[in-house]
Protein backbone atom coordinates (compact mmCIF):
# COMPACT_ATOMS: atom_id res chain seq x y z
CA UNK A 1 0.00 0.00 0.00
CA UNK A 2 1.99 3.03 0.99
CA UNK A 3 5.25 3.37 -0.86
CA UNK A 4 8.63 4.68 -0.09
CA UNK A 5 10.81 7.72 0.27
CA UNK A 6 11.79 8.48 -3.32
CA UNK A 7 14.94 6.46 -4.02
CA UNK A 8 17.99 8.38 -5.14
CA UNK A 9 17.67 6.81 -8.61
CA UNK A 10 14.50 8.82 -9.37
CA UNK A 11 15.19 12.13 -11.09
CA UNK A 12 12.46 14.77 -10.67
CA UNK A 13 9.65 14.54 -13.21
CA UNK A 14 9.56 17.13 -15.98
CA UNK A 15 7.20 15.38 -18.43
CA UNK A 16 4.28 13.92 -16.51
CA UNK A 17 2.45 12.59 -19.57
CA UNK A 18 5.34 10.37 -20.67
CA UNK A 19 7.24 9.88 -17.44
CA UNK A 20 4.90 9.98 -14.42
CA UNK A 21 6.21 9.02 -10.98
CA UNK A 22 3.86 8.68 -8.03
CA UNK A 23 6.81 8.91 -5.62
CA UNK A 24 7.78 12.38 -6.94
CA UNK A 25 7.43 15.17 -4.35
CA UNK A 26 5.10 17.14 -6.68
CA UNK A 27 2.64 14.23 -6.70
CA UNK A 28 2.96 13.86 -2.93
CA UNK A 29 2.27 17.53 -2.37
CA UNK A 30 -0.72 17.85 -4.71
CA UNK A 31 -1.58 15.03 -7.12
CA UNK A 32 -4.95 16.37 -8.32
CA UNK A 33 -3.77 18.81 -11.05
CA UNK A 34 -1.32 16.16 -12.26
CA UNK A 35 -4.17 13.68 -12.73
CA UNK A 36 -6.18 16.33 -14.60
CA UNK A 37 -3.24 16.92 -16.95
CA UNK A 38 -2.76 13.20 -17.54
CA UNK A 39 -6.49 12.58 -18.06
CA UNK A 40 -6.60 15.31 -20.69
CA UNK A 41 -3.75 13.58 -22.55
CA UNK A 42 -4.98 9.99 -22.56
CA UNK A 43 -7.12 7.42 -20.70
CA UNK A 44 -3.90 5.45 -20.07
CA UNK A 45 -0.37 6.86 -19.75
CA UNK A 46 2.95 5.05 -19.34
CA UNK A 47 6.35 5.52 -17.71
CA UNK A 48 9.61 3.60 -18.12
CA UNK A 49 10.19 4.03 -14.38
CA UNK A 50 9.51 1.07 -12.12
CA UNK A 51 10.56 -1.24 -14.99
CA UNK A 52 7.56 -0.01 -16.96
CA UNK A 53 4.21 1.04 -15.52
CA UNK A 54 0.86 2.25 -16.87
CA UNK A 55 -1.53 4.64 -15.15
CA UNK A 56 -5.22 4.64 -16.16
CA UNK A 57 -6.59 8.14 -15.65
CA UNK A 58 -10.34 7.72 -16.16
CA UNK A 59 -13.01 5.96 -14.12
CA UNK A 60 -13.90 3.84 -17.16
CA UNK A 61 -10.29 2.68 -17.75
CA UNK A 62 -9.88 1.83 -14.05
CA UNK A 63 -13.13 -0.13 -14.11
CA UNK A 64 -12.08 -2.08 -17.20
CA UNK A 65 -8.79 -3.08 -15.58
CA UNK A 66 -10.30 -3.95 -12.19
CA UNK A 67 -12.80 -6.25 -13.89
CA UNK A 68 -10.27 -7.98 -16.15
CA UNK A 69 -8.42 -10.59 -14.14
CA UNK A 70 -7.43 -12.45 -17.29
CA UNK A 71 -5.05 -9.73 -18.52
CA UNK A 72 -4.28 -8.03 -15.20
CA UNK A 73 -2.99 -10.26 -12.41
CA UNK A 74 -2.92 -9.57 -8.70
CA UNK A 75 0.17 -11.71 -8.23
CA UNK A 76 2.06 -8.41 -7.91
CA UNK A 77 0.23 -5.48 -6.30
CA UNK A 78 3.03 -3.14 -5.35
CA UNK A 79 4.87 -1.00 -7.90
CA UNK A 80 8.57 -1.11 -7.09
CA UNK A 81 11.91 -0.54 -8.79
CA UNK A 82 12.50 -4.29 -8.69
CA UNK A 83 10.38 -7.33 -9.58
CA UNK A 84 11.37 -10.00 -7.05
CA UNK A 85 10.34 -13.63 -7.36
CA UNK A 86 6.78 -14.51 -6.43
CA UNK A 87 6.64 -17.16 -3.69
CA UNK A 88 4.00 -18.48 -1.33
CA UNK A 89 5.89 -16.69 1.44
CA UNK A 90 5.05 -13.26 0.03
CA UNK A 91 1.51 -14.24 -0.84
CA UNK A 92 -1.27 -12.60 1.15
CA UNK A 93 -4.48 -14.28 0.05
CA UNK A 94 -6.85 -13.05 -1.29
CA UNK A 95 -5.25 -9.72 -2.25
CA UNK A 96 -2.53 -11.49 -4.25
CA UNK A 97 -4.89 -14.14 -5.61
CA UNK A 98 -6.36 -14.47 -9.08
CA UNK A 99 -9.38 -16.60 -10.01
CA UNK A 100 -10.05 -19.44 -9.38
CA UNK A 101 -8.24 -19.46 -6.00
CA UNK A 102 -9.40 -15.93 -5.22
CA UNK A 103 -13.05 -16.64 -4.46
CA UNK A 104 -12.69 -19.29 -1.70
CA UNK A 105 -9.89 -17.28 -0.05
CA UNK A 106 -12.03 -14.16 -0.06
CA UNK A 107 -15.26 -15.86 1.04
CA UNK A 108 -13.46 -17.03 4.14
CA UNK A 109 -12.78 -13.45 5.24
CA UNK A 110 -16.18 -11.91 4.44
CA UNK A 111 -18.37 -13.05 7.38
CA UNK A 112 -16.32 -11.32 10.15
CA UNK A 113 -16.49 -8.01 8.21
CA UNK A 114 -20.21 -7.64 7.40
CA UNK A 115 -22.11 -4.50 8.53
CA UNK A 116 -23.83 -6.63 11.23
CA UNK A 117 -20.44 -7.77 12.57
CA UNK A 118 -19.37 -4.12 12.60
CA UNK A 119 -22.38 -3.15 14.72
CA UNK A 120 -20.97 -5.40 17.45
CA UNK A 121 -17.54 -3.77 17.22
CA UNK A 122 -18.87 -0.22 17.15
CA UNK A 123 -19.07 0.37 20.94
CA UNK A 124 -15.38 -0.58 21.32
CA UNK A 125 -14.39 1.79 18.50
CA UNK A 126 -16.43 4.60 20.07
CA UNK A 127 -14.68 3.95 23.39
CA UNK A 128 -11.26 3.97 21.68
CA UNK A 129 -12.02 7.35 20.06
CA UNK A 130 -13.08 8.86 23.37
CA UNK A 131 -10.07 7.45 25.25
CA UNK A 132 -7.83 9.09 22.67
CA UNK A 133 -9.69 12.42 22.85
CA UNK A 134 -9.62 12.37 26.68
CA UNK A 135 -5.86 12.32 26.44
CA UNK A 136 -5.45 15.59 24.51
CA UNK A 137 -8.67 17.56 24.83
CA UNK A 138 -7.23 19.95 27.40
CA UNK A 139 -4.38 20.93 25.07
CA UNK A 140 -4.55 23.98 22.81
CA UNK A 141 -2.66 22.42 19.92
CA UNK A 142 -2.47 18.80 18.88
CA UNK A 143 -1.14 16.68 16.04
CA UNK A 144 -4.38 14.89 15.19
CA UNK A 145 -2.51 12.29 13.14
CA UNK A 146 -0.17 11.24 15.95
CA UNK A 147 -2.72 11.52 18.79
CA UNK A 148 -5.97 10.38 17.11
CA UNK A 149 -6.20 9.05 13.55
CA UNK A 150 -3.11 6.85 13.75
CA UNK A 151 -4.41 4.86 16.70
CA UNK A 152 -8.01 4.12 15.85
CA UNK A 153 -7.68 1.54 13.06
CA UNK A 154 -4.74 -0.30 14.59
CA UNK A 155 -6.50 -0.72 17.93
CA UNK A 156 -9.76 -1.76 16.24
CA UNK A 157 -8.11 -4.45 14.11
CA UNK A 158 -6.01 -5.63 17.08
CA UNK A 159 -9.27 -6.02 19.00
CA UNK A 160 -10.81 -8.07 16.17
CA UNK A 161 -7.72 -10.25 15.86
CA UNK A 162 -7.65 -10.79 19.62
CA UNK A 163 -4.15 -9.42 20.06
CA UNK A 164 -3.33 -6.80 22.71
CA UNK A 165 -4.18 -3.23 21.69
CA UNK A 166 -1.10 -2.29 23.73
CA UNK A 167 1.05 -3.97 21.05
CA UNK A 168 -0.05 -1.22 18.60
CA UNK A 169 3.40 0.37 18.34
CA UNK A 170 4.86 -3.00 17.34
CA UNK A 171 2.36 -3.31 14.48
CA UNK A 172 2.86 0.24 13.30
CA UNK A 173 6.60 -0.37 13.19
CA UNK A 174 6.22 -3.55 11.11
CA UNK A 175 3.99 -1.72 8.64
CA UNK A 176 6.57 1.02 8.33
CA UNK A 177 9.24 -1.60 7.65
CA UNK A 178 7.19 -3.56 5.12
CA UNK A 179 5.50 -0.78 3.22
CA UNK A 180 8.03 2.01 3.41
CA UNK A 181 11.60 0.97 4.27
CA UNK A 182 11.08 -2.46 2.74
CA UNK A 183 10.44 -1.11 -0.74
CA UNK A 184 14.12 -0.31 -1.21
CA UNK A 185 15.64 -2.36 1.62
CA UNK A 186 14.79 -6.02 1.16
CA UNK A 187 16.40 -6.96 4.50
CA UNK A 188 13.94 -4.73 6.40
CA UNK A 189 11.02 -6.32 4.55
CA UNK A 190 12.24 -9.82 5.40
CA UNK A 191 12.94 -8.92 9.02
CA UNK A 192 9.46 -7.51 9.54
CA UNK A 193 7.77 -10.44 7.80
CA UNK A 194 9.76 -12.84 9.96
CA UNK A 195 8.93 -10.97 13.18
CA UNK A 196 5.24 -10.79 12.27
CA UNK A 197 5.16 -14.50 11.47
CA UNK A 198 6.84 -15.36 14.77
CA UNK A 199 4.42 -13.10 16.64
CA UNK A 200 1.32 -14.63 15.04
CA UNK A 201 2.70 -18.17 15.32
CA UNK A 202 2.88 -17.61 19.06
CA UNK A 203 -0.74 -16.52 19.15
CA UNK A 204 -1.80 -19.46 17.00
CA UNK A 205 0.02 -21.87 19.34
CA UNK A 206 -1.67 -20.36 22.41
CA UNK A 207 -5.10 -20.79 20.82
CA UNK A 208 -4.56 -24.47 20.05
CA UNK A 209 -4.98 -25.21 23.75
CA UNK A 210 -7.34 -22.39 24.54
CA UNK A 211 -9.56 -21.45 21.57
CA UNK A 212 -10.88 -17.91 21.52
CA UNK A 213 -13.67 -15.99 19.84
CA UNK A 214 -11.48 -13.82 17.62
CA UNK A 215 -10.30 -13.64 14.01
CA UNK A 216 -7.17 -15.70 14.67
CA UNK A 217 -9.24 -18.63 15.98
CA UNK A 218 -11.67 -18.07 13.12
CA UNK A 219 -8.90 -18.59 10.57
CA UNK A 220 -7.54 -21.58 12.49
CA UNK A 221 -11.00 -23.17 12.44
CA UNK A 222 -11.59 -22.46 8.74
CA UNK A 223 -11.85 -25.43 6.43
CA UNK A 224 -11.43 -25.55 2.67
CA UNK A 225 -13.96 -27.26 0.40
CA UNK A 226 -12.35 -30.62 1.11
CA UNK A 227 -12.69 -30.11 4.85
CA UNK A 228 -8.99 -29.49 5.40
CA UNK A 229 -7.59 -26.71 7.56
CA UNK A 230 -5.75 -23.88 5.80
CA UNK A 231 -2.03 -24.13 5.18
CA UNK A 232 0.06 -22.25 7.75
CA UNK A 233 1.40 -19.94 5.04
CA UNK A 234 -2.19 -19.05 4.10
CA UNK A 235 -3.21 -18.28 7.69
CA UNK A 236 -0.07 -16.23 8.32
CA UNK A 237 -0.41 -14.43 4.97
CA UNK A 238 -4.02 -13.54 5.67
CA UNK A 239 -3.20 -12.31 9.19
CA UNK A 240 -0.40 -10.15 7.82
CA UNK A 241 -2.79 -8.79 5.21
CA UNK A 242 -5.49 -7.92 7.75
CA UNK A 243 -3.04 -6.14 9.98
CA UNK A 244 -1.40 -4.19 7.18
CA UNK A 245 -4.50 -3.49 5.09
CA UNK A 246 -6.50 -2.22 8.01
CA UNK A 247 -4.14 0.42 9.29
CA UNK A 248 -2.43 2.84 6.89
CA UNK A 249 -5.52 3.00 4.75
CA UNK A 250 -8.19 3.92 7.27
CA UNK A 251 -5.82 6.14 9.23
CA UNK A 252 -5.34 8.11 6.01
CA UNK A 253 -9.05 8.42 5.29
CA UNK A 254 -9.90 9.63 8.80
CA UNK A 255 -7.01 12.11 8.66
CA UNK A 256 -7.97 13.52 5.26
CA UNK A 257 -11.54 13.95 6.48
CA UNK A 258 -10.49 15.87 9.58
CA UNK A 259 -8.08 17.95 7.48
CA UNK A 260 -10.94 18.88 5.15
CA UNK A 261 -13.24 19.76 8.05
CA UNK A 262 -10.50 21.83 9.72
CA UNK A 263 -10.21 23.85 6.51
CA UNK A 264 -13.91 24.10 5.69
CA UNK A 265 -15.95 25.62 8.52
CA UNK A 266 -19.18 25.50 6.47
CA UNK A 267 -19.00 21.70 6.10
CA UNK A 268 -17.97 21.28 9.73
CA UNK A 269 -20.91 23.37 10.94
CA UNK A 270 -23.32 21.49 8.69
CA UNK A 271 -22.25 18.12 10.11
CA UNK A 272 -22.48 19.39 13.69
CA UNK A 273 -26.01 20.64 13.00
CA UNK A 274 -26.95 17.47 11.06
CA UNK A 275 -25.01 14.50 12.42
CA UNK A 276 -27.33 12.25 10.40
CA UNK A 277 -25.50 13.56 7.31
CA UNK A 278 -22.17 12.10 8.45
CA UNK A 279 -22.53 8.78 6.56
CA UNK A 280 -23.22 10.67 3.31
CA UNK A 281 -20.30 13.00 4.05
CA UNK A 282 -18.01 10.01 4.67
CA UNK A 283 -18.79 8.71 1.16
CA UNK A 284 -17.95 12.09 -0.38
CA UNK A 285 -14.74 12.38 1.65
CA UNK A 286 -13.82 8.86 0.52
CA UNK A 287 -14.40 9.93 -3.07
CA UNK A 288 -12.49 13.21 -2.91
CA UNK A 289 -9.61 11.96 -0.75
CA UNK A 290 -9.47 8.26 -1.61
CA UNK A 291 -6.54 6.84 0.30
CA UNK A 292 -5.70 3.72 -1.67
CA UNK A 293 -4.13 3.10 -5.05
CA UNK A 294 -3.71 -0.52 -6.02
CA UNK A 295 -1.63 -2.17 -8.71
CA UNK A 296 -1.71 -5.10 -11.10
CA UNK A 297 0.79 -6.81 -13.35
CA UNK A 298 -0.05 -7.03 -17.05
CA UNK A 299 0.21 -10.72 -17.97
CA UNK A 300 -1.41 -10.70 -21.41
CA UNK A 301 -1.47 -8.07 -24.13
CA UNK A 302 -4.72 -6.13 -24.49
CA UNK A 303 -6.16 -2.65 -25.00
CA UNK A 304 -7.80 -0.43 -22.39
CA UNK A 305 -10.03 2.37 -23.66
CA UNK A 306 -8.31 1.90 -26.99
CA UNK A 307 -4.77 2.12 -25.56
CA UNK A 308 -2.43 -0.86 -26.09
CA UNK A 309 -1.14 -2.43 -22.89
CA UNK A 310 1.77 -4.85 -22.92
CA UNK A 311 2.75 -7.70 -20.59
CA UNK A 312 5.64 -7.27 -18.17
CA UNK A 313 4.47 -3.80 -17.20
CA UNK A 314 2.81 -2.94 -13.92
CA UNK A 315 -0.38 -0.88 -13.76
CA UNK A 316 -1.00 1.68 -11.04
CA UNK A 317 -4.73 1.24 -10.54
CA UNK A 318 -5.56 4.72 -9.33
CA UNK A 319 -8.97 4.65 -7.66
CA UNK A 320 -8.31 8.18 -6.37
CA UNK A 321 -7.81 9.52 -9.92
CA UNK A 322 -10.89 7.63 -11.14
CA UNK A 323 -12.90 9.22 -8.36
CA UNK A 324 -11.95 12.69 -9.65
CA UNK A 325 -13.08 11.99 -13.24
CA UNK A 326 -15.49 14.76 -14.27
CA UNK A 327 -17.11 12.39 -16.78
CA UNK A 328 -18.30 10.33 -13.84
CA UNK A 329 -18.84 12.96 -11.13
CA UNK A 330 -20.24 16.46 -11.71
CA UNK A 331 -18.06 18.98 -9.80
CA UNK A 332 -15.54 16.18 -9.42
CA UNK A 333 -12.92 18.53 -7.98
CA UNK A 334 -15.22 19.88 -5.24
CA UNK A 335 -16.25 18.28 -2.00
CA UNK A 336 -20.06 18.31 -2.10
CA UNK A 337 -20.69 17.19 1.42
CA UNK A 338 -24.28 16.03 0.73
CA UNK A 339 -23.61 14.50 -2.70
CA UNK A 340 -26.53 12.24 -3.53
CA UNK A 341 -25.17 10.06 -6.33
CA UNK A 342 -21.78 8.73 -5.48
CA UNK A 343 -20.72 5.38 -6.86
CA UNK A 344 -17.11 6.07 -5.98
CA UNK A 345 -14.41 3.41 -6.26
CA UNK A 346 -12.46 4.16 -3.09
CA UNK A 347 -12.82 0.53 -2.00
CA UNK A 348 -12.07 -0.77 -5.47
CA UNK A 349 -14.29 -2.34 -8.09
CA UNK A 350 -14.94 -5.95 -9.00
CA UNK A 351 -13.89 -9.10 -7.17
CA UNK A 352 -11.15 -7.44 -5.10
CA UNK A 353 -13.55 -4.99 -3.43
CA UNK A 354 -11.97 -4.22 -0.07
CA UNK A 355 -12.94 -6.84 2.53
CA UNK A 356 -12.66 -4.19 5.23
CA UNK A 357 -14.93 -1.59 3.61
CA UNK A 358 -17.66 -1.92 6.25
CA UNK A 359 -15.07 -1.68 9.02
CA UNK A 360 -13.44 1.37 7.44
CA UNK A 361 -16.80 3.11 7.02
CA UNK A 362 -17.77 2.40 10.61
CA UNK A 363 -14.44 3.67 11.92
CA UNK A 364 -14.68 6.83 9.83
CA UNK A 365 -18.25 7.57 10.89
CA UNK A 366 -17.54 7.00 14.58
CA UNK A 367 -14.20 8.85 14.51
CA UNK A 368 -15.85 11.91 12.97
CA UNK A 369 -18.98 11.74 15.14
CA UNK A 370 -17.01 11.60 18.38
CA UNK A 371 -14.49 14.25 17.35
CA UNK A 372 -17.21 16.69 16.24
CA UNK A 373 -19.25 16.06 19.39
CA UNK A 374 -16.34 16.85 21.68
CA UNK A 375 -14.26 19.24 19.57
CA UNK A 376 -16.65 21.24 17.36
CA UNK A 377 -14.14 24.06 16.88
CA UNK A 378 -10.73 23.33 15.41
CA UNK A 379 -8.54 24.62 12.61
CA UNK A 380 -5.17 24.03 11.02
CA UNK A 381 -2.29 25.49 12.99
CA UNK A 382 -0.81 28.17 10.72
CA UNK A 383 2.53 27.68 12.48
CA UNK A 384 2.56 23.96 11.65
CA UNK A 385 3.00 21.94 8.45
CA UNK A 386 0.69 19.24 7.17
CA UNK A 387 2.76 16.47 5.64
CA UNK A 388 1.26 13.89 3.29
CA UNK A 389 2.40 10.29 2.97
CA UNK A 390 4.25 9.31 -0.16
CA UNK A 391 3.42 6.76 -2.79
CA UNK A 392 0.30 4.72 -3.01
CA UNK A 393 -1.61 5.35 0.21
CA UNK A 394 -2.38 9.02 0.64
CA UNK A 395 -3.15 10.64 3.96
CA UNK A 396 -1.82 13.27 6.34
CA UNK A 397 1.01 11.99 8.52
CA UNK A 398 1.24 15.23 10.48
CA UNK A 399 -1.93 17.17 11.14
CA UNK A 400 -1.23 20.12 13.45
CA UNK A 401 -4.51 21.54 14.74
CA UNK A 402 -5.43 24.35 17.09
CA UNK A 403 -8.39 23.36 19.25
CA UNK A 404 -11.16 25.69 20.33
CA UNK A 405 -12.56 28.84 18.78
CA UNK A 406 -10.20 31.18 16.91
CA UNK A 407 -9.48 34.23 19.05
CA UNK B 1 -53.74 -3.63 -11.39
CA UNK B 2 -51.50 -0.58 -10.99
CA UNK B 3 -47.90 -0.99 -12.06
CA UNK B 4 -45.54 -1.38 -9.15
CA UNK B 5 -41.89 -0.48 -8.90
CA UNK B 6 -39.55 -3.40 -8.25
CA UNK B 7 -35.83 -3.77 -7.57
CA UNK B 8 -33.50 -6.64 -8.37
CA UNK B 9 -29.83 -7.20 -7.45
CA UNK B 10 -27.78 -9.12 -10.02
CA UNK B 11 -25.92 -11.60 -7.81
CA UNK B 12 -23.13 -12.02 -10.37
CA UNK B 13 -22.34 -8.31 -10.26
CA UNK B 14 -22.77 -7.66 -6.53
CA UNK B 15 -19.44 -7.35 -4.74
CA UNK B 16 -20.75 -6.49 -1.28
CA UNK B 17 -20.15 -2.73 -1.19
CA UNK B 18 -23.42 -2.68 0.82
CA UNK B 19 -24.35 0.86 -0.30
CA UNK B 20 -27.87 -0.30 -1.13
CA UNK B 21 -28.43 -1.75 2.33
CA UNK B 22 -27.06 1.40 3.93
CA UNK B 23 -29.32 3.69 1.88
CA UNK B 24 -32.44 1.51 1.62
CA UNK B 25 -32.41 -1.21 4.29
CA UNK B 26 -36.16 -1.78 3.72
CA UNK B 27 -35.48 -2.84 0.14
CA UNK B 28 -32.08 -4.59 0.30
CA UNK B 29 -30.85 -7.27 2.67
CA UNK B 30 -27.37 -8.72 3.10
CA UNK B 31 -26.40 -12.38 3.42
CA UNK B 32 -23.74 -13.83 5.74
CA UNK B 33 -21.02 -12.73 3.29
CA UNK B 34 -22.31 -9.16 3.17
CA UNK B 35 -23.66 -9.57 -0.38
CA UNK B 36 -27.02 -8.01 -1.24
CA UNK B 37 -30.36 -9.24 -2.51
CA UNK B 38 -33.75 -7.58 -2.78
CA UNK B 39 -36.13 -7.95 0.19
CA UNK B 40 -38.95 -10.39 -0.62
CA UNK B 41 -39.83 -10.30 -4.30
CA UNK B 42 -38.33 -6.83 -4.70
CA UNK B 43 -41.60 -4.93 -4.63
CA UNK B 44 -41.03 -1.34 -3.56
CA UNK B 45 -43.63 -0.25 -0.97
CA UNK B 46 -45.33 3.08 -1.75
CA UNK B 47 -43.26 6.01 -0.52
CA UNK B 48 -39.92 4.23 -0.93
CA UNK B 49 -39.51 4.79 -4.69
CA UNK B 50 -36.89 7.51 -4.13
CA UNK B 51 -34.81 5.11 -2.04
CA UNK B 52 -34.93 2.52 -4.81
CA UNK B 53 -33.49 4.99 -7.34
CA UNK B 54 -30.94 6.28 -4.81
CA UNK B 55 -29.67 2.75 -4.14
CA UNK B 56 -29.40 2.06 -7.86
CA UNK B 57 -27.41 5.21 -8.53
CA UNK B 58 -24.99 4.49 -5.70
CA UNK B 59 -24.07 0.90 -6.59
CA UNK B 60 -20.47 0.96 -7.86
CA UNK B 61 -20.98 -2.35 -9.69
CA UNK B 62 -24.23 -1.24 -11.41
CA UNK B 63 -25.78 -4.40 -10.02
CA UNK B 64 -29.22 -2.97 -9.24
CA UNK B 65 -32.11 -2.89 -11.66
CA UNK B 66 -35.21 -0.77 -10.93
CA UNK B 67 -38.19 -1.52 -13.14
CA UNK B 68 -41.95 -1.42 -13.35
CA UNK B 69 -44.00 -4.57 -13.36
Amino acid sequence: MSDVNQPAAHPPVTDWVHDFDHTDPQWTENPFPIWDELRAASPVVHTQRFLGCYLPTTYEAVREIANDTEHFSSRRIIVRDVRPEITSKNAAPPITSDPPVHKPAKQLLLPPFTPDAMKKLEPRVRAICNELIDDFIAEKSVDAAARYTKHIPVRAIAHMLGIPESDSELFINWIHMILELGITDESKLLQAVQEMSAYFSGHIEARKNKPTDDLISYLMNARDKDGNPLEDTHVLGSLRLLLIAGIDTTWSAIGSSLWHLANTPADRERLIAEPGLIPTAVEELLRAYSPVTMAREVVKETTISGCPVKPGNMVLVSFPAANRDPKMFPDADKVVIDRRENRHAAFGLGIHRCVGSNLARMEMQVALEEWLKRIPDFRLDPAGTVTWSQGTVRGPRQLPFLLGKAM
Amino acid sequence: MAERLKVHVDPDKCQGHARCNALAPELFELDEYGNAHETGDGTVPPGLEDKAWLAKSNCPEIAINVFEE
